[in-house]
């Protein structure tokens, strides 16, 4: 599993140390256990050499099919983005597992520079685990690690990141229109550290593909699931066809709900905070550009699901 | 898939042609078109670069393409590069009274996407037809605007003379 963990670019993790498991472990936390390692050794290795342009044109008239006919994609402000060279995108994230920004924004972005230019989503490890979901790597899709993240700004590619990750995607869908990385502030020492643009990337809609009642942290941490599975939550949801959806483990049919994203002008760090800025400060910098814009597209739209 | 939109336009081919051949004026009058940048040296004619992006559905969609035909004042016509493929054509023939009959013609696709692509190419049909005849309707209008004007210009002109 260490040797795993390391081929994905993630530090060893610790073992799972809960009290269940020092005296063996209920027979729930041993088949979790199980569960842990198989969606370990499922894991792919994290290669940026997957990626296949060839692949991903072929696939776009699809995605341009799901884009435009489900969600009713609109991507603004592509022009933002810095023609060539590595970015860093930062979003927020929506919709739970299956999310639907992410595929109108990489259709978007794909369709906008084309598919010669290098272009890499981060994706939590189980995403990458499921079987159904493989094809992702050819679509550029790595495993969310900060050598992961370093790797691919340093081949010179656009690089899109989700800081709020699994807390921010399994929101209560009455906060849909809230940005919450968590105070999760890894992406700003990632820019700094690789001197790259960011760019942030709005999104609204995701939220309204199904109703979102819970993240299930507490359940989480009650089944060492984020010692496990690197989860911080088990999300509870109404969602088709499953109607009660505990864990999203297998995905959900969509509500089609229209996704409107916005892409705002890049943000040079250092000339803007100075050479060595404070964390917190372009933290909340960041965090309130991406609200305000949230909060006009929220405005924008009249009614759920329809926009 | 092939498209196509035709129209007369009260001027004589060669004002028609000053308008499609410059590669400033083309955001100007093409419906959807959102990028139009020349790449390279070359402004016009043959082997002129442009970078270009139509905006279809939920994605701004095109690539390099490159002028494969150029004959004054007759024929432009272009290929992709990279991104979608794509073959257009302008075809500018004189008409009856000094009109001028402007045919805009565009193939697109993505070879290797199977039906998916199939589907995707009929489903988008109606969008970039549209978008076809909205361009011809708009290069319509600022032909004839011009040449208006520069009649106008040539009256005062020889009023004041």
């Amino acid at each position: 599993m260490t040797t795993q963990a390391r081929r994905n670019g993630h530090p060893p993790q610790p073992a799972v140390t809960s009290s269940a498991n020092e005296d063996g472990g209920s027979i729930l936390t041993r088949v979790l256990r199980g569960v842990a390692e198989q969606a370990q050794r499922r894991i792919p290795r994290a290669d940026l050499d997957e990626r296949d342009p060839d692949f991903i044109r072929e696939r776009l008239p699809l995605m341009w099919l799901i884009a435009s006919i489900w969600f009713r994609g609109e991507v603004r402000g592509l022009g933002n983005v810095p023609d060539s060279g590595p970015v860093l995108l930062v979003g927020n994230h929506s919709g739970g597992n299956l999310t639907p920004d992410t595929i109108v924004f990489t259709l978007a972005f794909n369709a906008y520079f084309g598919v010669e230019r290098a272009f890499y989503q981060l994706a939590h490890n189980l995403v990458l685990a499921m079987p159904a979901l493989g094809s992702l790597r050819k679509f550029g899709t790595v495993a969310a690690s900060p050598q992961n993240a370093r790797n691919a700004l340093e081949s010179g590619a656009a690089l899109l990141v989700y800081p709020g990750g699994d807390y921010e995607v399994h929101r209560p869908s009455w906060q849909r229109n809230r940005v919450d990385f968590d105070r999760r502030k890894g992406f700003i020492r990632l820019a700094l550290e690789q001197e790259v643009p960011i760019v942030p990337v709005v999104s609204i809609g995701g939220q309204e593909t199904a109703l979102f009642l819970s993240r299930g942290d507490r359940l989480a941490r009650l089944l060492a699931l984020d010692r496990m599975f690197r989860l911080k939550v088990l999300p509870i949801s109404i969602a088709a066809p499953w109607i009660l959806n505990i864990g999203d483990m297998l995905g959900h049919v969509p509500l089609p709900a229209k996704i409107t994203i916005e892409t705002l002008p890049a943000i040079d760090l250092r000339a803007e905070f100075g050479p060595d800025p404070d964390l917190d400060e372009v933290y909340d910098h960041i965090i309130r550009l991406m609200q305000d814009t949230l909060d006009a597209l929220a405005a924008e739209r009249r009614l759920p699901i329809i926009g | 898939m092939r498209v196509s939109a035709q129209i007369h336009v009260s001027a004589p081919p060669s004002l028609v042609w000053e308008v499609i051949s410059d590669p400033t004026r083309q955001l100007g009058y093409m419906s959807g078109i959102t990028r139009w940048e020349v790449v390279g040296e070359q402004p016009t004619g043959l082997g002129a670069r442009y970078r270009m992006l139509l905006r279809v559905g939920s994605a701004e969609v095109g690539g390099l393409i490159e002028l494969v035909e150029f004959v004054e004042p007759r024929e432009i016509a272009w290929t992709s590069v990279t991104g979608v493929d794509q073959r257009g054509r302008w075809r500018l023939r004189e008409a009856s009274d000094g009109r001028t009959r402007v045919e805009l013609r565009l193939a697109y696709g993505v070879a290797g996407s199977g039906l998916g692509g199939w589907v995707a190419e009929h489903v988008a049909a109606p969008i970039v037809t549209g978008h076809l005849r909205r361009t011809v309707q708009q290069l319509k209008r600022t032909v004839e605007a011009e040449q208006v004007r520069a009649r106008a210009a040539a009256r005062r002109t020889a009023q004041s003379a």
